[in-house]
């Protein structure tokens, strides 16, 4: 697989994969790191929020 | 400094004089849609409910990243919804994750503001994440469901 670096586009099978997670009541999120020598060349995270904005609508009564 | 997830003050209360309008069927003199932009925030910044526009102070900078972020696309109008005879809510979700492709961002960062960019860039709500950068990479926002309890951004009478 060709993967996109700062040293260009690049065979995954030259690179170190390293990947992560996490999960918290906000958010679902994973990462894919690749590493060249010991330099971080790409990165990419994916975010899946969990949480929305909400705002309580009231009217008020006359008495 | 720090941001705070948050629907913005000033949106509901533009909600109330129709500055913003995600759906198809507007009630004001224009018949369009507006257009609706996402933009990143480092963690150092300070973005919250009290934000009331999109500002580039605090904005991320790097490669293949435009000040101003990306188009967010609002595919499904607004839906109201009653729960009882004295509540409801209305709700309404992006249609389609908001992508940065191919940028890279070194320096942390934790929020994304969803703002009107057809009316003068007015703030609409403030999402917080885990802190991130990116390398030559890709960072993508996933939208929750488009329910009554998960919509992204939700109004509600109890």
């Amino acid at each position: 697989m060709i993967v996109t670096t700062t040293k260009g586009d690049m065979d995954d099978s030259l690179l170190e994969k390293r990947e992560g997670s996490l999960d918290n009541d906000n958010e679902s999120t994973t990462w894919v790191e690749y590493w060249l020598d010991g330099e971080l060349v790409h990165r990419s995270v994916h975010v899946t929020l969990k949480k929305n904005v909400s705002s309580a609508v009231e009217a008020a009564s006359f008495n | 400094m720090a941001n705070t997830q948050a629907m913005t003050t000033s949106f509901m209360g533009e909600l109330m004089t129709a500055t913003h309008n995600f759906g198809t069927a507007p009630v004001r003199a224009s018949g369009a849609t507006d257009s609706f932009k996402a933009a990143l925030y480092l963690a150092s910044a300070t973005y919250n409910a009290s934000t009331t526009a999109y500002s580039t102070t605090g904005e991320v900078t790097g490669t293949n990243y435009t000040a101003g972020g990306v188009a967010v696309t609002f595919g499904t109008p607004p839906t109201a919804t009653n729960s009882s005879t004295t509540a409801g809510v209305a709700f309404v979700t992006p249609s389609a994750s908001i992508t940065y492709t191919n940028v890279t961002l070194t320096t942390a960062f934790d929020a994304v503001l969803i703002y009107n960019s057809t009316q003068s860039n007015k703030a609409v709500s403030v999402h917080t994440f885990g802190s991130q950068t990116v390398t030559a990479g890709t960072f993508t926002l996933t939208m929750p469901s488009n329910t009554t309890s998960t919509a992204l951004l939700r109004l509600a009478t109890t």
